[in-house]
């Protein structure tokens, strides 16, 4: 038996180290993808029988308003929540010198990300109350009229996003951060001596280098974006309303909150939106392939 | 001696208990509850009377977060079930009554002359003719205002017997000219709004027919619902601004302020009022004014209840437990500490309360006692109802699409 | 290097930068500050609806009290409990499959190391349901091993990325070395990789250590009772049945928040060399 391992080990090797981490993985991630998919052809309250009703909450999800305003308010998430990316790029470059306590200075700009996003929601909702809140009191003193950011059914989504970018920015900074001490400096004087400066300097020289840091920096925004369950849940749940009801939100409610007894349409909330978020993990499985089958 | 688990604390507990051979003749009554401190200390005084009365049950209080409480309930009936849990009363129990998770206690209300006792509560804790636990304390919900603000633009104080809807609806102009805020609200948890509509359903049209409609029997596109809404527009200007971004206790700051006159609030909120420097001075209470003349009288009163999972072990000193909780005298007790009111009309309240005695008056002498929109619909009908009259109240124009989506929720949320 | 080195500019753009750091600064972190101070405010002043005016009197007694009046002890050590499992686990699974995926050539090594990738990024909530039936039939509700569990299987996807691209950079002529000396392909990993991937190991912990400390959403779905909740849900429960006690909310906050500042400070050159070295690859 031993001389059977002794001769075979490499061959063998790896799957003995990979066996559990995949079954701890096989267990609790990938089978219940396709549980969760199961369960959507059901009518359950969580409590009692659960009810073969096939494709009839997919077919009750196409009618429903509240799922549409959700799967929009994705799309605005999405997309904003990319600003992060140059923002946190900006931020980076100003950061990036040598002075006295820079390091300091860095990794207190980092510190918002180290906070949980609860207590991040709960400081903004501070922030925007009508009455006392300092960016309430702002939008009187610029628009005479205050604004209830998180009451107004046309703002709030992008209030909840605004709060989820500070947090957000903060981890884009460190990963340029990092990224740009990998920036070859024989390339930047190079470039230097050519007369190129500023923007230029930046656009052809420095952010093609950054790509792997870009890559990796637009890949978590995007699913932070599509995740974005604590930040609804603490600021508005969802309201006013149900106007800034995001998909992965909405499943939470109808399955598992106070007045959701029904598993089964969560379920099925669930289903799409990982649909949706499969074309973007394709994508980007797509992408790592080819760079890593071009080595 | 009341056993409170406390982690490690519980477990040095249940050793002792295990090994003592005296602690082994008690029966044990296990209880998972979700109080706040103060009722907490008052079910501890409870607790000791119960077990003073019954000498061989020991009862074990296991008390949970109220948020948490509500998820760990799915759990805990079905996996780990207790003997007592506490719970709400109307459809907020029926999933649980409907997948036969609580069980049947007619008997003991048979037995106790619950039935009289407690006639006003009766109807909330009964499905198809049966009574699934025993409701131990109720509070008013009524109008709460700022005196202050009452005289400081020009009008009369109301007593507790309230004014009738013109009179408020033509002081709600006078408020506005006075720069105040005639109603306040803060619709971000979504069931303050509610208060305001169940009041307006009940005094348009009437208990019955506010029943039928959160029983799903009348449709929300019906003349009479938008009769409901009509009367509510005509408060609706009146109403704080950006009350959906404001937690209710953010609108009990503004009418301590004084920036805002009257709160259509349940009894708890005294607590708030007086904390924020309020006193019984300036802080009035009078119930919601009559809208339809002569429609008999009633009130909110949502009530808190006990049950029994039915995976309980110890069945017959749970339903001891509940007896004794239905008691005058132990009502009486209790509700004098939480400074809510007794279910039972044989008991008494405290005379130095002024809310709680405006309050027991209120509720006593109601034609009848609606729970809460929350706890009469059905789940997803309350969630919906819910967000409706909250978007009705920041864009009444609405109305129409409000109703059409109610109206299609009432199709799906009655099977 | 880029931008420009502030010392070759001119003398004013150097004191306008230093000047402008802490400017910066201080807009960045006054959100942080907000919860500072509303930490301090005594609950009359929320109640009276002073949340950024000048506190009325400062309430140190807010810190005591939240111990007093809610189990934040009894929370922050459940976090512990968990957390220090977790990442004793996700961690460590991951050092075993990122070198199997990372040293040895095998056909289907790239599908396993993408399914690792794809299930870390799914939505949580494709996950709840089944997660939460998982773990109540195994019993384990409601408790520090349940959540355990399911944080370590699923932080193992993004471990397994971060570690495979850190050990692909290593130098495979040492194992080469190791192999014709005959040493043992275990041996190979306890003796000679696995010192070498220390930073990556560091700064991974750190990472997880910070993500499971502040994960809100498992701990309220698979937690329900004050024996198994981390801080994350438990601070939920200042929020009693009608009054949020905000005061103690934000005393509560920023105590919660320490653990993660702080063993980010300390192992802050771990950590950046660990993402310099194993994501931005």
């Amino acid at each position: 038996m031993s001389t059977y391992w002794k001769a075979n080990q490499r061959r063998l090797a790896p799957w003995l180290f990979l066996a559990p981490g995949m079954a701890m993985f096989a267990i609790y991630v990938i089978i219940p993808i396709f549980q969760s998919m199961w369960i959507s052809f059901y009518d359950w309250d969580g409590l009692g029988d659960a009810v073969w009703i096939g494709t009839a909450n997919y077919v009750e999800l196409v009618d429903d308003p509240e799922f549409y305003t959700s799967f929009k308010n994705n799309l605005i998430w999405l997309f904003l929540y990319l600003l992060a990316v140059p923002a946190g790029l900006l931020i980076a470059i100003f950061l990036n010198q040598n002075v006295r306590g820079i390091r300091l200075y860095k990794s207190l700009f980092f510190f918002p990300f180290v906070i949980s996003q609860v207590v991040v929601g709960l400081i903004f909702t501070w922030f925007y109350a009508p009455g006392f809140g300092p960016i309430y009191l702002l939008t009187e003193w610029i628009f005479g009229q205050g604004t209830a950011i998180l009451a107004d059914d046309r703002y709030v989504t992008y209030g909840i996003i605004a709060a989820g970018l500070w947090p957000q920015i903060a981890y884009v900074m460190i990963l340029y951060l990092t990224g740009l001490n990998n920036v070859a400096p024989d390339q930047v004087e190079a470039a230097r001596l050519d007369g190129a400066k500023g923007w230029r300097m930046l656009w052809y020289v420095i952010l093609p280098q950054l790509r792997p840091a870009t890559f990796i920096a637009v890949v978590v925004t995007v699913i932070g974006a599509l995740r974005s369950f604590d930040l609804v849940s603490i600021m508005t749940a969802g309201g006013p309303y149900g106007s800034s009801r995001v998909l992965s939100y909405y499943m939470y409610e109808q399955a598992l909150s106070e007045y959701g007894y029904r598993m089964g349409y969560g379920a099925a909330i669930a289903v799409v939106l990982f649909g949706i978020m499969m074309v973007f993990i394709s994508g980007f499985i797509w992408k790592m392939w080819r760079d890593e089958t071009e080595r | 001696m009341v056993h409170l688990k406390k982690g490690a604390l519980a477990l040095t507990a249940a050793l002792l208990m295990s090994t003592s051979a005296y602690a082994q003749d008690k029966r044990v009554l296990n209880y998972y509850a979700d109080f706040d401190p103060i009722p907490l200390a008052a079910f501890e005084a409870l607790i000791t009377d119960f077990e003073t009365a019954n000498p061989e049950v020991d009862v074990v209080l296991q008390n949970f977060d109220h948020e948490g409480y509500k998820t760990a309930i799915r759990n805990f009936l079905t996996t780990d079930s207790p003997d007592l849990a506490n719970w709400y009363a109307g459809n907020r129990m029926a999933p649980f009554v409907n997948a036969g998770q609580f069980q049947d206690v007619s008997d003991v209300w048979e037995a106790n002359g619950l039935s009289d006792a407690l006639a006003s509560a009766k109807a909330s804790m009964t499905i198809e003719g049966k009574q699934y636990g025993v409701p131990y304390t109720y509070y008013q919900w009524g109008i709460y205002f700022n005196k202050d603000a009452y005289k400081a633009a020009g009008i009369e104080v109301p007593g507790p017997e309230g004014v009738n809807w013109d009179t408020f609806v033509a002081n709600c102009e006078k408020f506005k000219a006075a720069n105040i805020d005639c109603l306040t609200t803060g619709t971000k948890a979504l069931w303050p709004g509610a208060g305001i509509f169940d009041y307006m359903s009940l005094r348009t049209n009437g208990y019955e027919w506010h029943m039928d409609l959160t029983a799903g029997k009348i449709a929300w596109t019906d003349q009479k619902v938008r009769d409901v809404f009509a009367q509510w527009a005509k408060v609706q200007p009146y109403i704080t601004a950006n009350h959906a971004a404001l937690e209710w206790e953010d609108a009990a700051a503004l009418m301590v302020q004084g920036k805002a006159a009257n709160y259509v609030m349940g009894n708890f909120a005294v607590g708030n009022f007086k904390q924020g420097g309020m006193t019984n001075d300036n802080l009035g209470f009078m119930v919601f004014p009559e809208i339809t003349p002569g429609l008999p009288r009633a009130e909110e009163a949502p009530t808190d209840t006990i049950h029994i999972p039915s995976g309980a072990k110890n069945v017959d000193d749970a339903k001891l437990f509940l007896a004794f909780v239905a008691d005058a005298a132990v009502q009486t007790k209790l509700n004098a500490a939480l400074s809510q009111l007794p279910t039972n009309k044989n008991s008494t309240v405290p005379a130095d309360d002024p809310f709680l005695v405006a309050g027991f008056e209120s509720l006593s002498s109601a034609y009848a006692l609606a729970q809460f929109f929350d706890r009469d619909a059905p789940a997803e009908m309350a969630k919906a109802g819910m967000e409706g009259f909250q978007e009705f109240m920041v864009k009444p124009e609405n109305l129409d699409a409000i109703l059409e989506r109610l109206e299609s929720v009432r199709a799906k949320a009655y099977e | 290097m880029f931008p420009r080195p502030i010392e070759q500019t001119s003398r004013a753009t150097q004191i306008m930068y230093k000047i402008a750091l802490p400017v910066a600064l201080f807009l960045w972190l006054m959100p942080l500050l907000g919860i500072a101070v509303t930490s301090l405010r005594p609950p009359a002043d929320l109640a009276q609806g002073n949340y950024f005016g000048i506190p009325s009197s400062i309430a140190f007694s807010n810190y005591a009290d939240v111990f007093r009046n809610s189990d934040l002890a009894r929370y922050i050590l459940n976090s512990f409990m968990l957390t220090i499992p977790v990442v004793i686990g996700a961690v460590g699974l991951s050092c075993l499959t990122g070198y199997a995926l990372g040293i040895y050539k095998f056909k289907s090594n790239l599908l396993i190391f993408f399914l690792f990738v794809a299930g870390n990024f799914v939505p949580f909530q494709i996950l709840m349901v089944p997660v939460r039936d998982l773990t109540y039939d195994m019993g384990l509700i409601d408790t520090t091993t349940g959540l355990a569990l399911f944080h370590i299987a699923f932080q193992t996807g993004f471990c397994t990325l971060f570690m495979r691209n850190f050990i692909k950079a290593l130098p495979f002529e040492l194992i080469e070395a190791a192999r014709v000396e005959g040493v043992s392909e275990v041996r190979i990993f306890w003796y000679i990789v696995l010192p070498l991937m220390r930073p990556a190991i560091a700064a991974l912990s750190v990472l997880i250590f910070t993500f499971i400390w502040n994960d809100y959403f498992w701990a309220t779905v698979l937690t329900t009772s004050r024996e198994a909740q981390p801080i994350t849900a438990g601070l939920n429960s200042l929020k009693g049945q009608w009054v949020a006690s905000w005061h103690l909310f934000s005393a509560g906050s920023i105590i919660a928040a320490l653990p993660p500042v702080a063993i980010f400070f300390l192992m802050q050159r771990h950590f950046i060399a660990g993402l310099t070295l194993g994501a931005v690859k």
